[in-house]
């Protein structure tokens, strides 16, 4: 009688394949009690969660979305590692009721690893409408593990679940995990090993599942084997491993055909039962076929990826133009009285002033500046991704992005760097290959990201359509800022073929791509975790990044020598070689400033020619145009600081984020030369240029 | 493994709206088992749905779910109109 466990805590791992709503699952379980963590010495993140079931304590793991456990990528050795060594009580295998026959593949190699499996059949409420029948009786007959059918999204079924997980050691005294067998030979194969298997490992793992995988010569396995066994793999065994291997060549089964086998059978077998258990009628994915036609199609696909590009930047730009006055204002209103606070009790000048004009300045304006958009644009990202439309984007995409040595999925990470560089850097991740990865990695900053919209907009405002007629202007800023956009996609393009042409020298890779059905997203919870997550993220980076940036920048525009300050020494010093680039020495100062965040390049520019010592707002546009045409400013000067803007190093989250995923110093600094020194080059072309036909 | 004898030809040719079967997989790579694992394996039917805007990759439906191939990888990909056989597998029911 095993004893009464009923207090301890439930651990569980939570499996499934990719697009099938297991975040979903995992979020409708553990709510905001999550936190992310790496698995020892990979790259992987892996989330875990607590909550608690009929008062038991519960912590989950989620593990990557895979297709398998079989293949060699990270990912899949990752969740085959958690679920073999991670010493989980249960695993529950998250599967779309729709495509019931791909998750059973994975349910069946997850099978040949542990008994102890529930089968969680996600998105009913889908399979409802498409009018898919699942006999969740005889599915769970012919398993032999329990099958709980779950909407997440509305919260069924969720108690059942993990009431069969807490249920799952009195279940495997009546039931039996089905397990598939391979043919005879194999498993002969298998059989021989077992015993020396067995004998090393101490019994810890699945015998028989370790020495298939042995059979089949997985190195991974081994590597993973003495990590968490510690174990070596003794000479003996490495030699039964050959005699068993030679047995299977021996009778025509080599390497190649035995990893077919072992792959096919599983696929086969999860068919056969799909085809007994779900009922799927004629033109049951007639809806999803409907919407592909339109949004794939020749003409319409590209029109309505323009269409959602504009009306999503349409949205983000307008819609974050008052919650950032108020934030400003608000902030203003703090700081005056956290001002009075400090000299109400005596606080010398040289902390105050640093403190209030440095830090407090700096962090407030990036908040403001940065929260709003971001706040839209993310939620809206996440819509579209939950949505399954996203991937229809890098299908539409993904030859130009071929053509250039990349792969499509590189246009999703590309979308992503509009709303951040440093989310669109970490975004990569869904790019299987390292080559390719590396190059969206690198090429991410070419496009302008929330904080660099505002200075662009300012800039065409103000220099170039000012003095249009509404609503002439507003079209006509419209129309230049996509035009924008479109030289730094262009760009993204052109360096991506440079760069798999030299230094990430390959071939395309081989590339699937799954289109999810279309489904619709939980609207509410996904904007509340969006926005939180981002509001989260720019608090962080004020802290982190712009509060000691303002702060140096307040004592190089204050801290004089000579005369002057180190900021105005800066700029004279840089002012000949910026003529050269049809910019002047202030500009060029303001962006090395503003590395740690994008926002403050404007607000340092005023700063530099109002020579105030402190980050000036831009009150309105004509007084800034004024300000900046008393300065030596002309249409060409605004021209290049645009370019500038949208070609130069990307700021120091971005920076910093290259390298943690890159894990290397070169790469990110390289990250940052590429786009500085294409829009240095190009400053350079239209400059002189520009004097060549002036002088004409 | 039997294949059938009528004229094999690869995945590519299959225009939007037809239907097939698979007879094999020629790619040796990494992406062979990625491919089997999708479900493209022998005997299961395929039906090519769209292409995209440029004309590649092109989707297909297999095992009830929709994956988009790049006209290089669908070559390796071997169909024909017609069920060829299989090799048989044991599926044994429940046990350890």
């Amino acid at each position: 009688m095993a004893p009464d466990e009923s207090g301890r805590t439930l651990s569980i791992a939570l499996a499934g394949n990719p697009n099938v709503g297991k975040s979903t699952v995992f979020n409708a379980l553990t709510g905001m009690h999550q936190h992310t963590g790496n698995w020892p010495g990979k790259t992987v993140a892996l989330a875990s969660g607590s909550f608690r079931s009929r008062g038991r304590p519960c912590r989950i793991t989620d593990l990557p979305g895979t297709y398998s456990l079989m293949s060699r990528s990270e990912e899949e050795t990752v969740a085959r590692d958690f679920i073999l060594f991670g010493g989980a009580d249960c695993t529950v295998i998250v599967c779309d009721a729709s495509c019931l026959e791909r998750g059973l593949n994975l349910f069946l190699q997850t099978a040949q690893l542990t008994e102890n499996i529930v089968l969680c059949v996600n998105l009913i409420d889908e399979a409802d409408k498409k009018h898919i029948r699942v006999d969740f009786q005889r599915l769970e007959r012919e398993l032999g593990v329990p099958v709980i059918p779950v909407c997440a999204r509305e919260r069924r079924g969720l108690t059942k679940l993990i009431d069969a997980v807490a249920g799952m050691p009195k279940y495997r005294q009546t039931h039996h995990c089905l397990r598939v067998r391979y043919p005879k030979l194999i498993e002969d194969a298998a059989a021989m090993l077992v015993p020396a298997v067995e004998r090393e490992s101490g019994g810890r793992g699945d015998a028989r599942f370790l020495a298939l995988k042995l059979l089949e010569g997985d190195p991974d396995l081994a590597e993973s084997m003495e990590e968490h066994l510690h174990l070596d793999l003794s000479a003996h065994l490495k030699q039964e491993v050959e005699r068993a291997r030679q047995y299977l060549r021996d009778r025509f089964i080599d390497d190649d055909r035995l990893r077919d086998i072992l792959t096919q059978t599983t696929v086969r077998a999860a068919s056969e039962i799909a085809g007994r258990c779900v009922e799927i009628p004629r033109d049951w994915d007639r809806r999803d076929r409907r919407l592909d036609r339109i949004l794939t199609g020749r003409f319409t696909g590209t029109l309505c990826m323009l269409l959602l590009l504009g009306i999503v930047f349409f949205i983000t730009i307008t819609g974050a133009n008052y919650p950032s006055g108020w934030l400003m204002d608000g902030f203003s209103a703090l700081g005056t009285a956290l001002r009075g606070a400090l000299e109400a009790i005596h606080t010398p000048d040289w902390i105050v002033m640093p403190l209030m004009d440095g830090v407090y300045l700096t962090l407030t304006w990036v908040v403001s500046v940065m929260l709003p958009p971001m706040a839209i644009f993310f939620p809206i990202f996440t819509l579209l991704e939950d949505s399954g439309y996203l991937p229809r984007i890098a299908f539409n995409l993904d030859s130009k992005f071929k053509h250039a040595g990349a792969c499509g999925k590189q246009a999703l990470t590309l979308c992503m760097g509009f709303g951040c560089n440093a989310a669109g850097v970490t975004g990569c991740r869904i790019i299987d290959s390292p080559r390719e990865r590396m190059i969206a990695v690198l090429t991410n900053a070419f496009v302008p990201c929330n904080g660099r919209f505002p200075f662009l907009i300012t800039m065409i405002s103000a220099f170039l359509t000012g003095t249009l007629a509404f609503p002439l202007n507003a079209a006509a800023s419209s129309l230049i800022l996509v035009c924008t956009i479109l030289l730094g996609i262009g760009m993204t393009l052109l360096v991506s073929r440079l760069l798999s042409g030299t230094l990430l020298r390959g071939v395309p890779s081989s590339f699937t791509l799954e289109l999810p059905p279309y489904r619709r997203p939980q609207i509410g919870r996904v904007i509340v975790r969006s926005v939180l997550d981002r509001t989260v993220f720019v608090l962080g980076r004020a802290a982190a990044v712009a509060a000691p940036a303002g702060l140096v920048l307040w004592l190089c525009a204050n801290v004089r020598f000579g005369g002057s300050s180190i900021f105005e020494w800066l700029s004279g010093l840089l002012d000949p070689i910026a003529a050269w680039f049809g910019v002047d020495g202030v500009i060029f100062a303001a962006f090395l400033f503003g590395l740690p965040a994008n926002e403050i390049v404007l607000p340092i520019m005023m700063m530099g020619y109002l020579s105030t010592g402190t980050m000036v707002e831009a009150g309105s546009l004509v007084q800034m145009s004024a300000l900046f045409t008393g300065n030596g400013w002309t249409v060409l000067t605004a021209v290049n600081v645009m370019i500038l803007c949208l070609f130069h190093s990307p700021c120091a989250t971005t920076l910093w984020t290259v390298k943690k995923e890159t894990g290397s110093l070169k790469w990110a600094l390289l990250s940052a030369a590429l786009p500085a020194a294409c829009g240095l080059l190009l400053c350079f072309v239209i400059t002189q240029l520009t004097r060549m036909i002036g002088a004409l | 493994m039997t294949e059938s004898a009528i004229a094999q030809i690869s995945l590519d040719t299959l225009a939007p709206s037809q239907h097939a079967f698979i007879c094999s997989v020629v790619a040796r790579d990494d992406i062979r088992r990625r491919l089997q694992e999708l479900g493209f394996l022998p005997g299961a039917e395929v039906v090519c749905l769209m292409r995209a805007p440029s004309g590649d990759p092109t989707a297909y439906r297999i095992c009830s779910a929709v994956i988009a191939l790049r006209r290089e990888d669908a070559q390796r990909i071997r169909i024909s109109f017609h069920t060829p056989e299989h090799t048989e597998t044991e599926v044994l029911a429940h046990g350890t």
